[in-house]
């Protein structure tokens, strides 16, 4: 009994480390935003506006499936002239920037 | 009483003499943008000093700028259609107006008394009096095939016989509006030129307008002394390739740089800076150079091109020798290396450094940095000398 609650716990350990060795930190974390907002802005707006990109504001990415946008970053779109970020950002990265985009940025 | 109100006189002029700043030209003068904040500095060359700072002028990210002729007046056009006429001798904005929902540049008449607007939302032109800022002409842009929206404009540039030259982004256009003969503009819509012109120049000359292609390879040229001949493709290698390589921000084609027959121009995605016969518009060299470059600038002798990157590579500016093809320098000047602005004369290269904080400026012929300048995410740098050049 107690070697199973302390596999529970172990697996519990497990899953909270690989959150958050999956998510940047905090350092990782304010380079992104700042690349969202003057590189990533520089086609969607400082703001998230738009301009030669569309808007990416949090009403509009409402809806949009989440594994969908992290493809669009990841492989940019063909057509048109979003690039594919995979060569320059990891996947988490890529993950992170698009949660931040659909919880809405800039935040309110 | 008499005496008295002359003493009262003399007294009020000498007060008024006081107080009056000392007179001063304003051709040495130039403006930076500080695209976060909404601000810009007035800075002037000789001294290499900030004279002021101008708040209030709304989302500046893509920023630029134009001067009046007698180079007193600089127009600011917002990303957020937001267009400001700064006074640069009495450093205050002397009229501001929000013209657009979404714009991305400007250009001024030859005779000095037009502004252009180019925007994406609405998609057109919007055209005022360069003193009120009163709307002369809106020259809405094709619409979509779905009727949603208008066409996004790009490549606004100004050209002889009191025209204006742009292209539309979404429908492969390039119009030209004559207001030679008065406010109400004679259009002339040129189709099919190619997928998605995403900026243009004109020569220096004012003959050719040169749009560059996102969608295709090549660039569709308009020769403006012969426009019944239409827009021809010339630079058919000059564009992505079969393989379209991401492009991580849009090559500039402003500060074309053209020496010695030679014409250079930022690939689109490689890392190359591409070459031109200027007589037959055939590549004829390709130089490597250190990323996705952003603007390829001629110093104003030509013998020297500063060529600044895309992410990941913006911290690195590489200096081109035009007759040896040869880099010559390759500098770190700082983080995000945004845009590079020569004076005139060639003496001096000021560089904005967006991550960074600072302007830089540079001795482009010895190759060292002369000084900086406090600035909060800097980008564009325009001098007020661009008043005299066609284009500009």
């Amino acid at each position: 009994m107690t070697v199973y609650r302390h596999a529970a716990i172990l697996a519990a350990l497990l899953l909270i480390c690989a959150t958050s060795v999956a998510a940047p930190d905090a350092k990782r974390q304010a380079q992104l935003e700042h690349l969202l907002a003057q590189d990533c802005g520089a086609c969607h707006g400082l703001h998230m506006t738009g301009g030669l990109g569309p808007d990416l504001t949090r009403a509009t990415l409402a809806g949009k499936s989440r594994d969908n946008l992290i493809a669009t970053v990841s492989q940019g779109r063909p057509g048109t002239a979003m690039p594919g970020w995979a060569p320059l950002l990891s996947q988490d990265d890529i993950r992170w920037l698009v949660d931040l985009l659909l919880q809405g940025y800039p935040a309110p | 009483m008499i005496r008295s109100t002359l003493l009262l006189a003399a007294t009020g002029l000498l007060l008024s003499a006081c107080v009056q700043p000392p007179l001063r030209g304003t051709g040495d003068l130039g403006v930076v943008v500080e695209r976060a904040t909404g601000s810009v500095q007035i800075i002037e060359s000789d001294t290499r000093t900030a004279l002021a700072r101008l708040e209030g002028l709304g989302d500046l990210s893509h920023a630029s700028v134009v001067f009046s002729r007698d180079q007193r007046y600089a127009y600011v056009f917002g990303r957020d259609g937001g267009l400001s006429k700064i006074d640069l001798l009495t450093q205050r904005i002397d009229q501001r107006v929000i013209q657009g929902g979404n714009s991305i540049g400007g250009a001024i008449s030859q005779d000095g008394k037009l502004i252009a607007v180019s925007n994406y939302v609405p998609g057109g032109v919007k055209v005022f009096d360069a003193e009120t800022l009163q709307l002369v002409a809106n020259i809405p842009a094709t619409p979509l095939a779905d009727g949603s929206k208008r066409s996004r404009v790009v490549g606004l540039v100004d050209a002889p016989g009191q025209r204006f030259v742009f292209s539309l982004f979404d429908t492969g256009e390039i119009w030209t509006a004559d207001f030679s003969q008065g406010n109400t503009p004679q259009i002339s819509r040129f189709t099919e030129i190619g997928q998605q012109p995403y900026d243009a120049l004109v020569t220096p000359d004012g003959r050719y307008y040169m749009a560059g292609l996102f969608g295709e390879d090549g660039m569709a040229q308009l020769d403006l002394w012969h426009p019944e001949r239409g827009v021809q493709r010339v630079l058919g290698d000059y564009g992505r390739g079969q393989a379209k390589l991401p492009v991580y921000k849009m090559p500039h084609l402003e500060g074309w740089a053209v020496a010695d027959h030679q014409a250079f121009v930022p690939a689109v995605g490689r890392h190359q800076v591409l070459v031109m016969d200027s007589r037959t518009w055939q590549q004829s060299a390709a130089i490597p150079v250190a990323g996705q470059p952003v603007f390829v600038t001629s110093r104003p002798d030509g013998r020297q091109l500063w060529v600044n990157f895309a992410y990941p590579d913006n911290d690195r500016v590489q200096v081109i020798d035009t007759e040896t093809h040869a880099v010559v320098a390759d500098l770190r000047p700082g983080p995000a290396v945004l845009h590079m602005e020569f004076t005139a004369r060639g003496d001096q290269l000021w560089l904005s450094l967006r991550d960074g904080d600072q302007v830089q400026v540079w001795d482009p012929y010895s190759l060292k940095q002369l000084s900086t300048l406090p600035a909060t995410a800097p980008s564009g740098i325009f001098f007020s000398s661009r008043a005299q050049k066609m284009g500009y």
